[in-house]
């Protein structure tokens, strides 16, 4: 146990996580250079792609070092944004210490701070590493200067490096086996092991990841999940290298993997303990929660031939993802769908993305909703975050809205724009912070479901990406909600509907009339886009009809050709939903959803 | 309408010089004319087991009147060796005004051809020069005179609108001209620009547009009114008629569907759910022929999905409109209760209308018809 070092990464978003962990595996050597694929703990294409980590995932790397030893560094990974902070915690109670990565060039931001906090709550050793030290812009005395006055660290700790060059990459190495402390525990204490990540293999079923902190654990044992009671027969356990290796146990200090025949992940919980059934342990690991997704939103096929394939789809992907949420929902506009819940609106995308991309599906989703709770008049209490599932007006007694108290950094030239942008979005006692020269942090209370809106790309636009942004969701209040619906010629476009504060309905029903006017092609006739509160039509938008298309043109016996040509506009018109008697193409309803920034 | 004859199409791939505007294949090597009529009259052979009998026949092109009597009356003798052809057949020669001297129209009434389809295009010489005809407006109307001293009490002339300078003003100027011939049928195509073609690369370097869709509506509505005015019958997009007997026969088969058998280069054919076309090049077709062979470049297999999708657009073209009660037998498909939602609006919105049992375009509706066709 004395060689054993458990760490992980924390950085803000493109600090260069990926690449620097890409270094430590090249340098210790567990891959060749042949195989070597870079940023490979992004393991999904997405992730390498947006160059974010969604998923956590882990490494043991073999290394010997100066003083002669060898020692094995599990390098445990994070996921990278907020909408993942819960799997990040787990990930950081698996570790005794973390290297702190800031950009040279950036400096500390929102997440840089949020991630500190994080690893301070876990009591772990802080290694803070400069990386990008290459860049022409790098200002390694004033990020010194911020690590002391804003992370409140001994800035004479710190490593400097280039990930992207490998330099520095020794003395990371050496600090992690100097400086991070080795694991405590007791193999022969009953068995606590804690659950930091699963993913789903087609052929093994769930692969746990775990962290054994007490006790001992091999193939034959019968495990218990702690949170339900549930067991399980262990079939394999062993380390992570480049791939799965099979180890004879996993023992207190160990990081590694467990298989047990768990059908899908949504049976395992992140920040669970396994114990065994028959020697088990007296508590569960502290911090435990079961994660909640604060965003909802209906997703639906284009072609309702498509709908048995969505629902195989989203059970293949529930398979991987045990934070996604779904259920069955119908539209009367749209047909069947399902109602899916998610972390935030960055979750929101990826599963999105991924229907798409991995499952080929042409979809369309719901305006994203939070979960409001209303008071009837009767005294009952409902949550409802389908804006389908609006109580009936006159029954509503209360109506509240859930609210995030949210932590901003950015350069001081910005505070007035964000300042305003915060005003707009309903933002609320303001605390604000001069964290160094010309850098303020400043925090608002404000409701989720202006964050969700587009308060995140308009953020983004007006610190122009110089500003970062993270928040928790702290309670209900009240509010003056009202259901907004959109019509297209008179027909209720059902997932366009969203519920709104009522001094925001007239703007947003004017921006998403003027979305869809963009974006619906012309028709034969006069299409009419309105917004309504109950019978109250509050905004409205036209667009013309065309008069003429057809070719008066001979054309003889060919007429292959010209159906030809037709059949290509159909196909394109299957792609399309028609409400009532207009087609409405799937970039509306995107359009509806986007921000105006873009 | 069940039990409709054939049709029979010939193609007459020569020209002396290339239109413009056209992208129908034909070469100007006139020379090699005697040889393709031999290969022709094998090709009509070729079909006598498939088709037996035909009651219409039409000589397009190309410029079929560049064929001299004897040669169209051999080709003609060949179809009626092979075939039976329907006593009270329509027989369609496409002619270029500055082909026709009144002896060969007398010669071409002398073999059988009772119907004649004049390219005019325009009564104004700008606009033939600027297409690219090789004839004047004067030889325009000689033709057209020459044809009714023939004897021709059947006759069509083509014109064609949207062309570039040429204002709706003027447009109007050659729609009466017309008229004042009292020509049996008139077709009016707008000109659009086939990326092949000489003319649209003169257009495209000239940095000239086709007329914006406002312009092309109300040319597209100005000439059906100003002709259903003086009594024709708008039954197609691009075709009017004085009386309903001097709607194209010909080319009503193929707006529905009934077989025809396309001889000559490039030429398609339809036989039940099979249409087939010949391959294009001259040398090629007389080569195959010779040797033996059809010259067919290529055949589909209409599925059921593509035949509803040409009944569609090509019925919601024809003032006649769809027959609901033939549709949904043929295709089971009732489309009044399937697309009800859409017709509503459509007939509120005084695109079509119903009546009888049909569904057919309105005048405004005939201009979107390709969009009526997808609904």
């Amino acid at each position: 146990m004395e060689n054993i070092r458990n760490f992980s990464i924390i950085a803000h978003i493109d600090h260069g996580k990926s690449t620097l962990a890409d270094r430590l595996i090249q340098f210790t050597g567990v891959c060749n250079e042949r195989n070597f694929q870079d940023q490979i703990l992004d393991n999904m294409d997405i992730e390498r792609e947006r160059g974010i980590t969604i998923k956590s995932n882990a490494i043991s790397l073999p290394y010997r070092a100066k003083d002669g030893k060898d020692y094995i560094l599990n390098l445990i990974d994070t996921p990278g944004h907020v909408d993942f902070s819960y799997e990040v915690s787990r990930s950081l109670a698996s570790c005794e210490g973390v290297l702190l990565l800031i950009d040279a060039a950036q400096g500390v931001q929102a997440q840089t701070l949020a991630n500190l906090y994080l690893a301070l709550e876990h009591d772990l050793e802080i290694i803070p590493v400069i990386n990008k030290i290459d860049l022409p812009s790098a200002d390694v005395d004033r990020v010194l200067e911020e690590i002391d006055s804003e992370l409140g660290l001994d800035p004479f700790t710190h490593i400097k490096c280039s990930a992207k060059e490998g330099t520095g990459i020794e003395e990371v190495l050496e600090a992690i086996v100097q400086r991070i402390p080795p694991p405590k525990g007791n193999p022969e204490n009953p068995l606590a092991a804690l659950i930091f990540d699963a993913k789903y293999d087609s052929f093994r079923g769930t692969i746990i990841h775990c962290r054994v902190f007490e006790g001992t654990v091999k193939s034959g044992d019968i495990i218990k999940f702690m949170y339900n009671g549930t067991t399980y027969k262990v079939e394999e356990v062993g380390h992570f290298l480049l791939t799965r290796a099979k180890r004879e146990k996993l023992s207190a200090g160990e990081v590694g993997y467990i298989i047990a025949g768990v059908k899908t992940v949504s049976d395992v919980r992140t920040g669970d303990t396994i114990t065994l059934q028959d020697k088990p342990c007296t508590h569960p690991l502290p911090g435990f929660k079961e994660v909640k997704p604060v965003v909802f939103a209906s997703i639906y096929p284009i072609a309702s031939d498509d709908y048995q394939d969505l629902s195989d789809s989203l059970e293949k992907y529930k398979l991987n993802d045990a934070s996604f949420i779904y259920e069955k929902d119908s539209s009367a506009a749209l047909g069947q769908g399902f109602r899916c819940g998610f972390l935030g609106l960055l979750h929101l995308d990826i599963v999105q993305e991924r229907l798409e991309r991995e499952f080929d599906l042409s979809i369309i989703l719901s305006v994203p909703s939070v979960r409001y709770r209303f008071t009837l008049k009767d005294k009952s209490v409902i949550y409802v975050d389908n804006p389908s599932h609006y109580p009936d007006p006159v029954e509503i007694d209360k109506g509240e809205e859930p609210y995030i108290r949210s932590s901003m950094m950015l350069p001081e030239r910005y505070l007035g724009a964000v300042m305003k942008l915060c005003m707009e979005k309903r933002g609320v006692n303001s605390v604000m912070n001069y964290t160094g020269p010309g850098r303020v942090e400043l925090s608002y209370e404000m409701p989720l479901s202006e964050v969700i809106y587009d308060f995140y790309d308009r953020f983004k636009s007006v610190t122009q990406g110089y500003g970062s942004f993270d928040y928790d969701v702290t309670d209900y209040r009240e509010s003056n909600l009202v259901l907004m619906d959109i019509l297209v010629n008179s027909e209720k476009v059902d997932a366009l509907s969203q519920i709104v504060h009522r001094e925001r309905a007239r703007a947003r029903a004017l921006l998403a009339c003027e979305r869809l006017k963009e974006e619906i092609p012309r028709q034969m006739f006069k299409i009419a886009i309105q917004g309504a509160i109950g019978g109250e039509i509050i905004a409205r938008t036209t667009i013309t009809p065309f008069r003429k298309d057809v070719i008066a043109k001979c054309y003889g016996g060919d007429i292959s050709r010209k159906r030809k040509l037709l059949e290509k506009q159909k196909a394109g018109k299957k792609r399309m939903k028609m409400i009532g008697n207009v087609s409405i193409p799937q970039s509306a309803f995107l359009a509806v959803l986007k921000s105006d920034t873009d | 309408m069940k039990n409709e004859q054939a049709g029979l199409y010939i193609h007459i791939p020569f020209c002396l010089s290339k239109c413009g505007y056209c992208s129908f294949y034909s070469i100007e090597s006139v020379n090699l004319i005697p040889e393709f009529v031999s290969a022709l009259k094998e090709e009509i052979k070729n079909y006598s087991n498939i088709f037996s009998l035909f009651d219409t026949i039409y000589f397009g092109g190309g410029t079929p009147s560049l064929l001299t009597p004897r040669q169209l009356a051999e080709i003609l003798e060949a179809v009626n060796k092979y075939y039976k052809i329907d006593k009270n057949s329509e027989i369609t020669l496409e002619a270029n005004p500055g082909d026709i001297s009144l002896q060969y129209l007398k010669e071409l009434r002398g073999i059988g051809i009772n119907r004649l389809n004049i390219g005019i295009q325009s009564f104004d010489d700008k606009i033939l020069r600027f297409l690219g005809r090789r004839h004047s407006v004067k030889e325009a109307v000689a033709a057209i005179e020459a044809a009714r001293q023939a004897g021709f009490n059947n006759m069509g002339i083509d014109l064609i609108y949207g062309v570039h300078g040429l204002g709706i003003k003027s447009w109007e100027n050659t729609l009466q001209k017309a008229v004042s011939f009292a020509p049996e049928h008139i077709s009016s195509y707008q000109l659009s620009l086939d990326i092949k073609t000489p003319l649209y690369k003169k257009y495209s370097s000239a940095n000239w547009h086709l007329p914006d869709e406002k312009t092309e509506l109300k040319l597209f509505l100005t000439t059906s009114e100003e002709l259903e005015s003086t009594g024709y019958i708008h039954y197609e997009v691009s075709n009017f008629a004085r009386l309903d007997k001097f709607k194209s026969r010909h080319n009503q088969k193929y707006w529905r569907h009934v077989p025809y058998l396309g001889l000559g280069p490039a030429a398609h054919s339809l036989l039940n759910n099979k249409r087939w076309r010949n391959k294009a090049l001259v040398k090629t077709y007389i080569k195959e022929i010779a040797s033996g062979k059809m010259p067919v470049e290529g055949s589909e297999i209409l599925s059921n999905e593509q035949l509803q999708l040409e009944a569609m657009f090509l019925g919601l073209r024809t003032k006649t409109g769809i027959d609901l009660k033939r549709y949904k037998t043929k295709y089971n498909i009732d489309l009044f209760a399937e697309k009800k939602t859409i017709i509503d609006a459509l007939i509120k919105n005084k695109l079509v209308e119903l009546k009888n049992g049909f569904l057919r375009p309105t005048r405004a509706g005939m201009a979107v018809a390709d969009s009526l066709a997808l609904i």
